[in-house]
């Protein structure tokens, strides 16, 4: 297959970015996005031009590392993935393909496609976890929980906080992720002890770090590749008008 | 709570519900209109409207509210758009639904409409601008039955007042679904409902309003 690719590529931070436009040709419609981007980088390298910077770890979906915004879409035209299981055929020969970072006044660009994904661990740092002993380990029964609750609790979960929806979002709202955050431990008696200051805590410093204010148009859930609900987002509503409440 | 996003979006959810019920109020005293009693139900209505203590109250709530529902709407629009800085080459092709992207532009257009309606009738009874005048004699300040025949007898204000209240229920549409969401209600048993329910009343609104110029320009009298 053959493609024109449209590149972002910015020296660093500070520096002015552009697009660059490359023919890439004897792309296997088999291979991923990102072994299309090695190739590329391969004929780069080949050249002696500076390679294009992206960001990957597990090419399996399980990280959340790859990002790109590609035609349009975060993680391209396919629904429940993320950009390393994104395959050429999904595209037709020939296909100009534009090829963005993530755009968002709280991830900011670093180089060419990677983005700065450091507020993600901010919101976490605030109250992503649970802090009580958790000891030995327990018997499977001993906590019973509600089955409806525990499945609500691993689908938000899923999330692996790869930005796709505030990259999605045309608030740049960081709503969805800290959502998911929020409910797969407040659903959880583990988590529902710290939940109103979990709640308050990562929803401040969500709104200090420059993220937009959701206006539920429905983006993040569209393009999560994760598939992570916008129900989510109410329970996060829900959650916050209890903490101040009581 | 208030100077959280979330507690803003409540906020502004809420006074836009506020808002959704004075339009069926303010529909059902409009449609008065339709009936051919030279004005009888529709003046009594109206009277009661500005004449009732409890009413006077809620026309305080009622500005209130759209004040606020306005500058929280260009406030979260502004700090909307500082959070992208540099925007996207290729625009969004993301799934969404088609009138969300478009609130603070379908807001603007209704807020405009709103200038021109109070001029024409609000500003009207408080004496700061002429009534409008036309076919029939409007009998004082108080008299909106005849202003609004004077005025839905033009074709271009007919027209104009139509395709505003498309935009309101292109507004609605959105407005009324996304107002629960904010609440916090989203249930698996309820989404379809309150879906649903939020096309009906954005389609009714918009239609009801629709029906009175129709029927003056070319029912009325005939
Ligand atoms: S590289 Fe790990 S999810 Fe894509």
């Amino acid at each position: 297959m053959k493609f024109k690719l449209k590149i972002w590529r910015q020296e660093n931070a500070q520096a002015k970015g552009k697009f660059v436009t490359y023919e890439l040709d004897n792309v296997s419609d088999d291979c991923s996005f990102l072994e299309m981007l090695d190739q590329l980088n391969e004929t780069l390298v080949d050249k002696f031009d500076k390679p294009v910077c992206f960001d990957h770890d597990c090419r399996e979906g399980i990280c959340g590392m790859c990002s790109l915004y590609i035609n349009g879409r975060p993680h391209g035209n396919d629904s429940g993935i993320t950009t390393c299981q994104l395959h050429m055929r999904r595209f037709k020969d020939g296909d100009t393909l534009v090829v963005e970072p993530w755009r968002a006044k709280a991830f900011p660009v670093i180089k060419d496609l990677v983005v700065d994904r450091t507020a993600f661990d901010k919101i976490i740092q605030e109250g992503g976890y649970v802090s009580v002993n958790t000891g030995g380990i327990p018997d499977a029964n001993a906590i019973p929980i509600k089955k409806v609750d525990s499945d609500l609790a691993m689908d938000a979960a899923q999330c692996i906080g790869c930005g796709a929806c505030v990259a999605a979002c045309k608030n740049a709202s960081a709503m969805l992720f800290v959502s998911a955050k929020v409910s797969h431990l407040a659903l959880l008696p583990q988590g529902s002890l710290e939940a109103k200051e979990r709640v308050d805590n990562m929803v401040s410093k969500m709104d200090e770090l420059g993220f937009g204010y959701c206006s539920n148009t429905g983006a993040c859930e569209a393009e999560c590749p994760k598939e992570i609900k916008i129900s989510n987002i109410a329970r996060l509503n829900r959650e916050f008008f209890v903490s101040k409440l009581g | 709570m208030l100077n959280s996003s979330i507690g803003k979006k409540l906020l502004m959810a809420l006074a836009g519900l506020f808002l959704c019920v004075f339009l069926v109020v303010h529909l059902g005293i409009n449609l008065c209109l339709l009936r051919d009693d030279g004005g009888e139900w529709f003046r009594a209505a109206a009277g009661f409207m500005s004449s009732n203590k409890i009413i006077k109250v809620f026309e305080v709530f009622l500005f209130g509210g759209l004040i606020l529902h306005i500058i929280y709407g260009i406030f979260i629009e502004i700090k909307n758009r500082i959070s992208r800085p540099i925007s996207y080459n290729k625009t969004y092709a993301s799934q969404t639904s088609y009138f969300s992207k478009y609130m603070i532009h379908t807001g603007m257009i209704i807020f405009a409409f709103l200038g021109l309606h109070l001029i024409n009738f609000y500003f009207v009874k408080l004496g700061w601008t002429p009534a409008p005048q036309g076919i029939v004699a409007v009998e004082d300040k108080h008299d909106f039955y005849n202003m609004a025949i004077n005025l839905f007898q033009n074709p271009v204000y007919s027209f104009v007042y139509i395709g505003f209240m498309i935009f309101l229920g292109f507004h609605l549409h959105h407005a009324f679904q996304s107002a629960f969401q904010t609440l916090g209600v989203n249930h698996t048993k309820y989404n379809t409902l309150i879906k649903a329910t939020g096309t009906i009343y954005s389609i009714a609104i918009a239609l009801g309003f629709s029906v009175i110029p129709v029927y003056f320009l070319f029912f009325w009298g005939k």
